[in-house]
Formats: structure tokens, C-alpha cells, sequence
């Protein structure tokens, strides 16, 4: 069981959370940010795993993570899951969204912190994988949106485009942050299905 | 309607949308609590409008803002609005808030049922998908009870999209609603063969979840899986499946053996690491459950412990975590195939790497040795000095103490090193593990007598040191070592050398700047020095110095009696008065030393840590049971002591005590002395018990483990733990010269003799004998303490709801709710109004139940073993058993015969030996539920008849005549007459009452009244009650706080033509004579017409021989009966019979409850006992026309009534 999934960047700021178990919300944020103190001291080179993260629960949980440019992904499970399996999963995740958001970057994330949580949800449902295929992931929310799309009709138009408008006064986003392009070694499940 | 449209879309152009909120929040870093309070008003006012366009976008911002810690609680109403929305999007945002917040005490929860099975149900894939994936985030016990229904239908959707999602959410499901698991789970085992990979990898998923908790309900299973794992190809599934089969090998060391071959495989072939990692892990959890019987798989071993020493050497730090995770594994069995890989684990110590520090510690604990443990906890304490984080520190020292001290100090060979290195470890600042260090010291000093001297040595200079003290701020910090210090040099004063340091030590100023609990065990050890002192100064004749030492007690205590700690203060200032008190005696040159030393006297022995748990619940003792019966108003309760005084009087004579009363009395004293003498736990009161202790032989129980000798070493002050492994190195250089001498003199030796193989000079672990005579005194349990540990589980683990057994079929009540439209008339009125149709049809339902669930229990019996042989089948190694040959032509038709017959037999036993676990068990549920008690016991009673009838070899067929009247007539002398034991106890146009009374061993002067009520109208007949009018000498059982007066309810209704059994039990007196009880049933008859209340008058008849029970006696037994003279004697003669003498006998046997003991022509012994023990003999003699009854009874009045029963029913012949 994965028991939550945590995103937030290099200063601790969640860009999401998902708990797979009730906590209250004091009690999410203060796992968030032990959860980064654990994470963000350590090096670069060491290894992912990591015992400990009293708040979450007992000593079968293991934190699980990848840090990409800005962003750490940490997967909090027990043990019934494979380590590397969900080292590789949080490898499909990204690659997920490097899809669904062409060239993803951390303001994408930031801005559409829903859409995360709708590709998200085709991955792992209620604490347990439910996909891994990225192929039938991306086309599920694809059709999504296109669902989306068509229920918006005439009466979507005008809100797209002041959206559109409103983000045109942005000049200062940078999109320069691009985890897309960095190469993760990736050791393990190369027949991934 | 467009334009409306158009309007509302534009005005909401200019409501903030997601993006707009986290850009505001951005911009306004300064002020954003502010920012955000401000748009929570906003949001607020837009969740008040009713388009749900903009109810919805102010839901998606409060998810936002959800997620940065604000509590939306108090939207969950909107949210569910929102998820009720008709259109995709704004469905989605509402369950995906809804999943971000809601929980178990969200009180709108039970508002979604309707709204989600709409979706569940609806004809979009991606509504039913979105609800299925909200649903999993906040499913509750309710939402899964009503829902588990539809999702199960999900689970056969045609999309396996939708398939996927069903499959996984219904392990929330089971958890929340554990009756749902059974119904569910066929079918879930069906999609692990389902088409789609998605579909199947998620009922593995779920699976593999469900039997990680309860292994041994999925072992059936396991066939299953291994065709998956040797068919799949897809990496997540097979990894599940190898994680599986780990959990399930421990419970069945075949399959471990089945596995180890493909899993091989899969470890030389597969290139994916996470899959050579699972392989390897579950290769190991084979190998655990393999290792006490198999010893040949070194080969896989090695394959494991050569392909982590792979992982381990890695430069993927990840790979080299897991590889030393495995490792660990490997080592709890086979330690010594870990142990060559020492320098590895030693090197990864080193490492950057915290966790891989962390994880080569833990590979340390099982590779220490006797040989190596100097060395390696050397290494580790430079390992603390460099160590820079408190964590890991700490982490180092609980590991050096749990390596040290593991299976009792197996491999410690010099106790003083151990001890230097606990002091040493005294001087990490800032440790948190202050207290395991002083446990350690503890156990240690009690346990290890010989290091005593020792230890109270270091733990003098300890108490002396101040660096301890200065630290005494943080709570569990490293003055706990104080704690310990204190108590040893207090305890163990005898080996001080200079005590009167020590005590000025512990009387210092700064330790009142102590924590409380150390503060009082000092108080307490104080006096235990001042005693030790004041005995030495006294023997030394220093009366000067004594009284020297009590002004010092004098003068330093009050600053212990103003402590704020209670404990403290209230020890001090008792202390105090107590020295005072010495001080005047001291005055008067009285020697007090010897007084004040036996304060302390006596030695503690450690004691288990479970121990008092342990102590096994003495035989006959239920701590359940009342002392006292709780008060009733009832007569009932009030007439039941009188039946125990009653009993009393009758047990008194026996019990009388003989004139040697008193010395027998003073011999028990004298025992009893003995007895506490020997009881470590008992305070005794003997004036002066100093050192009792050693002198009674109470102590040679302590159980000691010996460890053999050499010379004690001696360090002065605080040594360096590094001294002694330079010693120890030495003493084992010196030990194995020695040895080696020897050994050559023993070869020399041998060379004049005989020749012997000798073994090589190996030094083994055995060979180092330990440096000190050291008795390590294990801990106390008290006798006959049980050895198991089932303490440790937990009851609140919620995983044990689902600990169900999936292999037997279902029965027809397990069945998963489904909602139906609710019907007006039974919403409306409870039971009473139910249309008489609906209860017609049910009621007979249940008969039928009850014949189905024999015949069912008997096909789940056979499915089981089915099923378990299957799993056998499919686990045995051996070939499936070679058809049988074919015959030989010559004699063809002979050998078919006897091929077929001897299987027949089988078949025959076999199903015969079912029936008696059938009844086997159903003696056994009658002991635990009372409600199949009703039908067992008139089986019971059946097969007793059967019995006799067996017994007297009575012809075949006479079973199809059992309830044809009697005139028969059959002239066959064998043939008995079938009748019934129940009598008719009253009738009228709606009831037929019949009863039987039967009597029972067990519970004496108890009878149970059985009732058959039989339905006669065509009526339905409820609300039955029978109330009976007690005697002075019956009374009847009625449930607890009903009063004599109440009716009891019969537990039935019976529909039109049904009859049905009740049972009561009656206490009875005095039973010599027979009586009657007047009773009553009321009940309410109810048909079409209407409903009538009606009454049925009996009168319950007990007559002597109810209250006989057939009980069997050997001729021998009967004989010395009839001898002993006890008995009194009568008899009755009865004329005019022509009824053959066997049916008579039978008569008497059936009706009166006697058994024949012995025949002779036409005369007869029977016998037979009352449920009070009365023994009761008969001979029966028949004449020509007539029967003659002389009986012998312990009792004369229970006989004569008895034989006028009798002859009465011989009458009627």
C-alpha cells in the first residue's frame, strides 16, 4: 500500500499531497514538512530510500523519492511494496506529466495542481497501483479532457479566452525549469508494462 | 436560456479561477494569510450562488487551499452539491475534493450513498470512474455496506476501465466492511484470470493485500499463482505474486520447495533489478521456512548471498541499501554464509550513506562471535566518537547494547570490558539513551555476580565524576546512568572500598538539581551505605566514627526533604527521622548497625520481565465469575440458597474432622512455614532473616547458567575499554599456547599408542574460555509458567476483521445488502403488520434451512478436504498415483470385483465416520450456542432409541414401523413395540402440547422438560408463553430478573401445521416423590380474520421415573450392591399380563429408564440411578400370567413410588 504521495519543491512548498490515509490537515502539514527536512538534507548521490518519518507510521513505512530539478517526489509505503517498483513508478509518474504538459515544469504543477491530481488518480487509486502502462494512462486522460472540452462548448469559449488573456499579462513565467529533459538513469523494469 | 447562459460564463470571467488564486498567493508572500483569508470570503460568497459553474470553481480553490493545511470542513456540503453536478467536469472537481477532505467523521458523508451509486451506475465510463476513485478515499463502514453491493456488480463491467478500478477499490471495501469479503471474493478470484493484464494485475494486487495480514485463508490459492507467475510477463504483476508467495511460504514448506526451482530461474534470466531483488527475497523467506528440516539448498544460498554481494558492491547506492536489507535476512538463519562477507559490511560502515550505515549495523548484530566482538564494538566506539548527528549516535549506541547484551550475553567473554565500554558510553552528550545504559548497568551488576566488586568500583567513580551531573537538565538524558550508579553502590556496599567517599558523593549540594526519580533512589541507597558504614565502624569498635557518619546523615538529608518531588521528600524526611532516631541510641552507646543493616537484608533475584503474567490461573479458579451474585428481587434467587444448605447438611458428616485435629493442625503450620521460607516472593517476619536468603535451599532454584573459569583481571579507576582488548588478546594468545602444549603431549601420546584422528588446531568459538568465573543468574518465572507469547498480538488491528476463511462455500445469509425501493406498508409498521403471505413463505424456508445446512455442512466438510487435497495433490512432488492396472484377462471378472468392493467399503466408512464428526461436532456446538441445542438433543434422543433397539437386535424393518400404533400384534417374540417417550400434555383446536422429561448426571436434582408444540389450526401462532406455578419442591429456570410470576416466551413462532420444540429446565428437590405443576400457555393465534388471544391449561406430571437416568452396570457391581445392605426393599406383583417378557423388559426399560443387567429365561435384573445418585435394582420375574417386581432402593420412598408406577404401566398391558 502506498499510504501517501507527497510532491514539493526545494523550499518545502507542497505542489501536492495525497493521503491515502485520514489525517487532519495539522497533522498533513507538519508530515510535509518532516517529510522535507528528512529528504532535502540529503545528498544527491546517496541512496532513495529512507526509514524514519515518525508521523506517517510505524517502522514497516519507508519514504520513496526522486528529485527532479526543483521538484522531490516522495512516495510514503509499506512494506508490501517493491522498493525499486515504485522508484520506477515515480519515473512513469513524471514521464506522465512531461507528456500530458508537453515539457513539464514546476509552474505547470503549480497552476494546475488539479490536472496532477486527475492523472494521479489514473496511477494509483486508494493507495494501490492501479496503472502502469503510461501508454493507457495518457489516453485515459485524454479522453477525459476531450469530455471536458465538449461540455464546455459555446458557453466555455469566453473563459478560455480570458484565461488566455490573463495569462498573456504573465511575462515573468519563467519556463525555464524543465525536469523534462533530464536524464534519469533508470536501473530497473526496463519491460515495464 | 443561451443568452442566461452566456451571461452567467461572462460574469464569471471575472470570478478568480484556480490559476488566479495561486498567482495572488504568490504575489502577495508578505501578507498571505491575509491574501487567503480574504479569498476563503470570496469563496464563501461564490459557493452561495446557484450556478454550479461557479460553485465549482470555488470548490477547486478550496481544494488548493486544502492542500496548503486551511481546514474546508465546513464546505463539505457544497462539495457534495458539486459532485452531484450532471456534468464531468465539475463532477470531477467535486470528488476530488471530496477525497482530499472528507474522512469518517465527515457527518454529510451519509448524504453521497444515493448520489455515488447513481454514478457507480451511470452509462459514462469516466462518471462511474471518477466516483470509484473519490470512493476509495473515503469510503466508511456505512458507505461499504451499501454500496459493496453495486461495486461488486462493477467488477463484471464490460470495460475494463471501469473492471480495474472495481476490482481495487474492493479491498477498501473489505476493510471497512469485512462481511463483504466472503460473497466478493469468488468472484475476484475469477479476474485473476481476466483478459485484460490492468484488470488481473489489480486482483493480484488487492489479493496479495488481502493475504499479506492473513496468509494462511489464501495457501488455497497458491496453484493459482504459480501458474501466474511462471505465465506473466508483466514485471508488476510477477513481483506481487513473489511478494506472496513470501508471505506464504512460512506456512507450508512444500510450496517453498515447489518455488525454489522457477524462482531460479527467473534470478539467472530476468534483467529487470527489482525482480532479481524480489526473487532473491523470496528465495530467502523459502530457505527461513526450509532451514530446520532441508539443509542441502547451499546451493541457493549461495546464489542469494552471491548475488546481494553483487547488489551490495554496486554503485547504485539504492542497490546497495536493499542488498545489505536482504542480507539481513539471509543472516537471522544462516549467519555463517553472511559472516564471510564481513569485510563488506565492515566497509559499508563507512559509507556516506546514512541509511546504508544504518542497514550494515543492523547486518552486525548477527555476525558478532565470541571471538570477534571485542573488535567490532571497538570499531563501532570510534564510529561514535566521529559520529556527528545525534540520530545516528544514538542509533550506534542502542545497537552496541543490543549486540552486547543479546541472547544473555552469549558473547561476551570478559564482563569488566563490557562494563568499561557502558562507562565509556557514559560520556556521549546529549544521548536520549541515558536509561538503556543504566538498565544495562543494572542487569549486569544483579546478574553477573562475579563483577560486582567491579562494577560498584566504576560506579563510584561515576557518582563521583561530575560531568554527569552537569547534565542533568534533559529528561532520559545521560544522567539516567546515575540512576543505575546509585543503586549498585547502594545494593552492593559490601564491595565498596571506600563507602564513606561514596555516601559523601551522593549527599553533595548538586544532586538535588537531579530529576526526581534519581533523586529518591539515592535517598534510598544512601541509607543502605550509612548502614553498610555504620556496620563496619562498629565492628571496628569506631564508635566515634559511626556517630561521625550519622551527623553527616543528619546534617545533609534536609536538603532532600525540601525537594518539590513528593517521592523524595516523603523518603527523606522519613529517612531522617530514622537516623535521628540512631543518633540518640548511638548516644546511649547502644550497637544499633546489626538492627539498621536487616532494614536491607536479603538479596533481590532478577525476575522476568513477563513473569507475573505468566503465572499460570490456578485450576478451578475463574476470575469471570461473580463472588457475589448480583442482587434480585426475584424469589427465584432468593429460594436458590437454600437448596445449597441443603446439600451441605447432607455433606457435613462426611467432611467431619477426626480427634488428631491438632496435631495435624500443627503439622500443616510447620509446612506452611517450610513453604514461605521457600517463596522468594514472600516477606517473612522472623526478627533477623539477614542473609537468610543463602542458607535455605529456596536459592539453589535459581536456575545458573555456569561459564567456566579463569583469573579475574583487575583495572584500577576508569579504564579504557581499549586496555582490555589488548589484554583479552593475551590472555587468548597465552590460552592457546597452553593448549597447544597439551595438545602436543596428547599427540606424543598418541603417537606411543594407538593412532587417533585428531582434529585441526582450529580455534573455534568454544575454545576461548571466557576471563572471569562469571554465573550470569537468569531471570525468575514462576513454576509452570506457560511458555507461550501469544501476548504480543495486537487486538485492535483492524487486518484481523478480515482473518475469514474464503474455501468454504457460501451460505445462503452471506449475502451482500442490495438496496431495494422501499416498500411502504414495512416501512411504515414493524413485524406485527407484515402481510400474512410474505411470513407463510418463510417460515417453512427455515425448516428446509435447517435440513440444508446439514447437508450443506457435510458438502463443505468434503469440499474442504477436497480442496486440501488438492493442494496437497498439487504440492506432493511425486507423480500423480498410475492408474490401476488392467486385469488380467484369465481372471477377468474376479479381480473387477475385488478392485470395485474394497472402494465401496471405503466409501461406506468414509461416510460413515463423517456422520459421527457430524454428531461429534454437534455435541460440541451444544455446548457453546444454545440454539441448535433443541434439534441435537431430539437427535440424541432418536439415536438412543436406535441404540436399544440395536442392542436388542431387533430385526431390520422395525424402523419403517416406528409411529405405527402398537396392536400390531406381531407374534415375534423379538419384535418391540415402537412408541414414543412423549407424552400428551394438554390439547385444544390450535395446540397439541407433547412432553418428555429427561433428567441429566451433570447437574443434579436439574431436569429439562422438553415440549413439543404442535400447530393444529390454520392459524399462525406467535407471541407463545408459558408460565408454570412453582412448588415448594420444582421450580422452573427462568432467565435472569424475570420473577416467578412472568411467563416464559417460547422462543418460536409457528406457522399453520408446524411443530417445533422448546426446552426448560426445572430444579427439583427432593425427587422421591412424583408431582405435578400447573401451567399455562398463552399465545396469540392470527389468520386472515384477525387476531385472537388464546390459553391452553396443562399440568406438567414429573413422575419418580423421570428423574432416572439409563445407566449401564455390570453383573459383578449390580451383585455387590444387592450385598452391601444399604438398600431397603419392596415389591409389587401384577397380574393378568400376556405381553411377551422381552417386550416388557423393553417396556420398563423405555418408559422407567432401566437397563437390563442381566437375563435369565423369564427373570431379569435391571438397574438404574436417579440424577441424586439414588441406586435403584430390580428383578423382574414373569409367571404364568403375571409379573413379579421386587426392587431394592437406597431410598424407600422413591421405590415404593417407583414400583406403583411401574405397575401401572405393566397394568396396561
Amino acid at each position: 500500500m502506498i499510504k501517501a504521495i507527497l510532491i514539493f519543491n526545494n523550499h518545502g512548498k507542497p505542489q501536492l499531497s495525497k493521503f491515502y490515509q485520514p489525517y487532519s490537515e495539522d497533522t498533513q502539514q507538519q508530515i510535509i514538512r518532516e517529510t522535507f527536512h528528512l529528504v532535502s538534507k540529503r545528498d544527491e548521490n546517496v541512496c532513495n530510500f529512507l526509514e524514519g518519518g515518525l508521523l506517517i507510521g510505524g517502522s514497516d513505512n519507508k519514504l520513496i523519492y526522486r528529485h527532479y530539478a526543483t521538484l522531490y517526489f516522495v512516495f510514503c509505503v509499506d512494506s508490501s511494496e517493491s522498493e525499486l517498483g515504485i522508484l520506477d513508478l515515480i519515473q512513469v509518474f513524471v514521464e506522465t506529466l512531461d507528456k500530458c504538459f508537453e515539457n513539464v515544469c514546476e509552474l505547470d504543477l503549480i497552476f494546475h495542481v488539479d490536472k496532477v491530481h486527475n492523472i494521479l488518480a489514473e496511477m494509483v487509486m486508494g493507495g494501490m497501483v492501479l496503472e502502469t502502462n503510461m501508454n493507457e494512462i495518457v489516453t485515459q486522460i485524454d479522453a477525459q479532457n476531450k469530455l471536458e472540452k465538449s461540455e464546455a462548448g459555446l458557453a466555455g469559449a469566453p473563459a478560455r479566452a480570458v484565461s488566455a488573456v490573463k495569462n498573456m499579462n504573465l511575462p515573468e513565467i519563467p519556463r525555464n525549469i524543465n525536469i523534462g529533459d533530464i536524464s534519469i538513469k533508470v536501473p530497473n523494469l526496463p519491460s515495464f508494462k | 436560456m443561451a443568452l442566461k447562459m452566456v451571461k452567467g460564463s461572462i460574469d464569471r470571467m471575472f470570478d478568480k479561477n484556480l490559476q488566479d488564486l495561486v498567482r495572488g498567493i504568490r504575489n502577495h508572500k508578505e501578507d498571505e494569510a491575509k491574501y487567503i483569508s480574504q479569498c476563503i470570503d470570496e469563496i464563501k460568497q461564490e459557493l452561495k450562488q446557484d450556478n454550479i459553474a461557479v460553485k465549482a470553481n470555488a470548490v477547486c480553490k478550496l481544494t488548493y487551499l486544502q492542500m496548503l493545511g486551511y481546514d474546508i470542513s465546513w464546505a463539505a456540503f457544497n462539495i457534495i452539491e458539486v459532485m452531484s453536478a450532471s456534468k464531468f467536469t465539475f463532477k470531477r472537481i467535486g470528488y476530488l475534493a471530496a477525497s482530499q477532505s472528507f474522512h469518517e467523521g465527515t457527518d454529510v458523508i451519509m448524504l453521497t450513498t444515493n448520489q455515488i451509486r447513481k454514478d457507480l451506475s451511470s452509462p459514462s465510463q469516466y462518471d462511474t470512474g471518477v466516483a470509484l476513485t473519490g470512493l476509495s478515499c473515503f469510503v466508511t463502514p456505512d458507505l461499504a455496506r451499501d454500496l459493496a453491493n453495486d461495486i461488486m456488480t462493477l467488477m463484471s463491467h464490460t470495460k475494463p476501465y471501469i473492471r480495474k478500478k472495481a476490482v481495487l477499490i474492493m479491498y477498501k471495501v473489505f476493510l471497512k466492511y469485512p462481511e463483504s469479503l466472503r460473497p466478493a471474493f469468488p468472484r475476484l478470484k475469477e479476474k485473476l484470470e481476466d483478459p485484460d493484464p490492468g484488470v488481473q494485475s489489480a486482483a493480484v494486487n488487492v489479493i496479495c493485500e488481502l493475504a499479506r495480514r492473513n496468509p494462511k485463508n489464501y495457501l488455497s490459492l497458491a496453484p493459482l499463482f504459480f501458474k501466474l507467475m511462471t505465465s506473466s510477463t508483466n514485471n508488476w504483476v510477477l513481483i506481487k505474486i513473489i511478494k506472496l508467495f513470501g508471505a506464504l511460504t512460512p506456512l507450508e514448506p512444500r510450496l517453498g520447495k515447489k518455488l525454489i526451482e522457477p524462482l531460479t530461474n527467473l534470478i539467472h534470466s530476468t534483467s529487470a533489478m527489482s525482480l532479481l531483488y524480489e526473487c532473491v527475497n523470496t528465495v530467502i523467506a523459502v530457505l527461513i521456512s526450509l532451514s530446520s528440516g532441508m539443509p542441502n539448498h547451499s546451493a541457493s544460498i549461495q546464489l542469494c548471498v552471491q548475488k546481494l554481494r553483487i547488489l551490495i558492491e554496486d554503485s547504485d547506492q539504492n542497490l546497495k541499501y536493499l542488498g545489505l536489507l536482504a542480507m539481513s535476512k539471509i543472516l537471522k538463519t544462516h549467519p555463517k554464509s553472511v559472516q564471510s562477507h564481513k569485510d563488506l559490511i565492515l566497509q559499508c560502515l563507512d559509507d556516506k550513506d546514512e541509511s546504508i550505515r544504518l542497514r550494515a549495523l543492523d547486518l552486525l548484530y548477527g555476525m558478532v562471535s565470541k571471538k570477534n566482538l571485542m573488535e567490532i564494538v571497538k570499531k563501532l566506539m570510534t564510529h561514535v566518537d566521529k559520529a556527528e548527528g545525534t540520530t545516528y549516535r544514538d542509533e550506534l549506541l542502542t545497537k552496541i547494547i543490543d549486540i552486547c547484551s543479546q541472547s544473555n550475553y552469549q558473547y561476551i567473554t570478559n564482563f569488566e570490558w563490557y562494563i568499561s565500554i557502558l562507562v565509556e558510553l557514559t560520556r556521549l552528550e546529549g544521548t536520549r539513551h541515558g536509561h538503556l545504559i543504566a538498565a544495562q548497568m543494572l542487569d549486569v551488576a544483579i546478574r553477573v555476580k562475579a563483577i560486582r566488586k567491579f562494577a560498584v568500583s566504576q560506579m563510584s567513580a561515576l557518582l563521583d565524576s561530575a560531568h554527569l551531573l552537569a547534565s542533568s537538565t534533559q529528561r532520559n538524558g545521560i544522567c539516567e546512568v546515575l540512576y543505575a550508579a546509585a543503586w549498585i553502590c547502594g545494593e552492593f556496599s559490601e564491595h565498596l572500598q571506600e563507602p564513606h567517599h561514596t555516601l559523601e558523593a551522593m549527599l553533595r549540594p548538586r544532586v538535588t538539581t537531579l530529576p526526581g526519580h534519581i533523586q529518591a533512589v539515592y535517598v534510598q541507597n544512601v541509607v543502605k551505605l550509612y548502614a553498610s558504614i555504620l556496620q563496619q565502624k562498629e565492628q571496628a569498635g569506631e564508635a566515634e566514627g559511626a556517630q561521625a557518619v550519622t551527623q553527616l546523615m543528619v546534617d545533609r538529608l534536609p536538603q532532600f526533604v525540601q525537594s518539590a518531588d513528593l517521592e523524595v521528600q516523603e523518603r527523606a524526611s522519613c529517612i531522617l527521622q530514622l537516623v535521628k532516631h540512631i543518633q540518640k541510641l548511638q548516644a546511649k552507646d547502644v550497637p544499633v548497625a546489626e538492627e539498621v543493616s536487616a532494614l536491607f537484608a536479603g538479596e533481590l533475584n532478577p525476575v522476568a520481565p513477563k513473569a507475573q503474567k505468566k503465572v499460570p490461573v490456578p485450576e478451578g479458579l475463574d476470575l469471570d465469575a461473580w463472588i457475589n451474585e448480583p442482587l434480585s428481587d426475584s424469589e427465584s434467587e432468593d429460594e436458590r440458597p437454600r437448596a445449597v444448605f441443603h446439600e451441605e447438611e447432607q455433606r457435613r458428616p462426611k467432611h467431619r474432622p477426626s480427634e488428631a485435629d491438632e496435631e495435624e493442625l500443627a503439622r500443616r503450620r510447620e509446612a506452611r512455614k517450610q513453604e514461605q521460607a521457600n517463596n522468594p516472593f514472600y516477606i517473612k517476619s522472623s526478627p533477623s532473616p539477614q542473609k537468610r536468603y543463602q542458607d535455605t535451599p529456596g536459592v539453589e532454584h535459581i536456575p545458573v547458567v555456569q561459564i567456566d573459569l579463569s583469573v579475574p583481571l583487575k583495572v584500577p579507576g576508569l579504564p579504557m575499554s581499549d586496555q582490555y582488548v589488548k589484554l583479552e588478546e593475551e590472555r587468548r594468545h597465552r590460552q592457546k599456547l597452553e593448549k597447544d602444549k597439551r595438545r602436543k603431549k596428547r599427540k606424543e601420546k598418541e603417537k606411543k599408542g594407538k593412532r587417533r584422528h585428531s582434529s585441526l588446531p582450529t580455534e573455534s568459538d568454544e575454545d576461548i574460555a571466557p576471563a572471569q568465573q562469571v554465573d550470569i543468574v537468569t531471570e525468575e518465572m514462576p513454576e509452570n509458567a506457560l511458555p507461550s507469547d501469544e501476548d504480543d498480538k495486537d487486538p485492535n488491528d483492524p487486518y484481523r476483521a478480515l482473518d475469514i476463511d474464503l474455501d468454504k462455500p457460501l451460505a445462503d445469509s452471506e449475502k451482500l445488502p442490495i438496496q431495494k425501493h422501499r416498500n411502504t406498508e414495512t416501512s411504515k409498521s414493524p413485524e406485527k403488520d407484515v402481510p400474512m403471505v410474505e411470513k407463510k413463505s418463510k417460515k417453512p424456508k427455515k425448516k428446509e434451512k435447517k435440513h440444508k445446512e446439514k447437508e450443506r455442512d457435510k458438502e463443505k466438510r468434503k469440499e474442504k478436504e477436497k480442496k486440501a487435497e488438492d493442494l496437497d495433490f498439487w504440492l506432493s512432488t511425486t507423480p500423480p498415483p498410475a492408474p490401476a492396472p488392467a486385469p488380467v484377462p484369465s481372471t477377468g471378472e474376479l479381480s473387477v470385483n475385488t478392485v470395485t468392493t474394497p472402494k465401496d467399503e471405503c466409501e461406506d466408512a468414509k461416510t460413515e465416520a463423517q456422520g459421527e464428526e457430524d454428531d461429534a461436532e454437534g455435541q460440541d456446538q451444544d455446548k457453546k450456542s444454545p440454539k441448535p441445542k433443541k434439534k441435537k438433543h431430539r437427535k440424541e434422543k432418536e439415536e438412543r432409541t436406535k441404540g436399544k433397539k440395536k442392542s436388542k437386535k431387533q430385526p431390520p424393518g422395525s424402523e419403517e414401523a416406528a409411529g405405527e400404533p402398537v396392536q400390531n400384534g406381531a407374534p415375534e417374540e423379538e419384535q418391540l413395540p415402537p412408541e414414543s417417550s412423549y407424552s400428551l400434555l394438554a390439547e385444544n383446536s390450535y395446540v397439541k402440547m407433547t412432553c418428555d422429561i429427561r433428567g441429566s448426571l451433570q447437574e443434579d436434582s436439574q431436569v429439562t422438560v422438553a415440549i413439543v408444540l404442535e400447530n393444529r389450526s390454520s392459524s399462525i401462532l406467535k407471541g407463545m408463553e408459558l408460565s408454570v406455578l412453582d412448588s415448594l419442591n420444582a421450580r422452573m429456570a427462568r432467565p435472569q430478573g424475570s420473577s416467578v410470576h412472568d411467563g416464559v416466551p417460547v422462543p418460536f413462532q409457528l406457522p399453520p401445521g408446524v411443530s417445533n420444540e422448546a426446552q426448560y429446565v426445572f430444579t427439583i428437590q427432593s425427587i422421591v416423590m412424583a408431582q405435578k405443576l400447573k401451567g399455562t400457555l398463552s399465545f396469540i393465534a392470527k389468520n386472515d380474520e384477525g387476531a385472537t388471544h388464546e390459553k391452553l391449561d396443562f399440568r406438567l406430571h414429573f413422575s419418580c421415573s423421570s428423574y432416572l437416568i439409563t445407566t449401564p452396570c455390570y453383573s459383578d457391581a449390580f451383585a455387590k450392591l444387592l450385598e452391601s445392605g444399604d438398600l431397603s426393599m419392596s415389591s409389587v406383583k401384577v397380574d393378568g399380563i400376556r405381553m411377551s417378557f422381552q417386550n416388557l423388559l423393553a417396556k420398563i426399560c423405555f418408559h422407567h429408564h432401566f437397563s437390563v443387567v442381566e437375563r435369565v429365561d423369564s427373570c431379569a435384573s435391571m438397574y438404574s440411578r436417579s440424577i441424586q445418585g439414588h441406586h435403584v435394582c430390580l428383578l423382574v420375574k414373569k409367571g404364568e400370567n403375571s409379573v413379579s417386581v421386587d426392587g431394592k432402593c437406597s431410598d424407600s420412598t422413591l421405590l415404593s413410588n417407583l414400583l406403583e408406577e411401574m405397575k401401572a404401566t405393566l397394568a396396561k398391558c
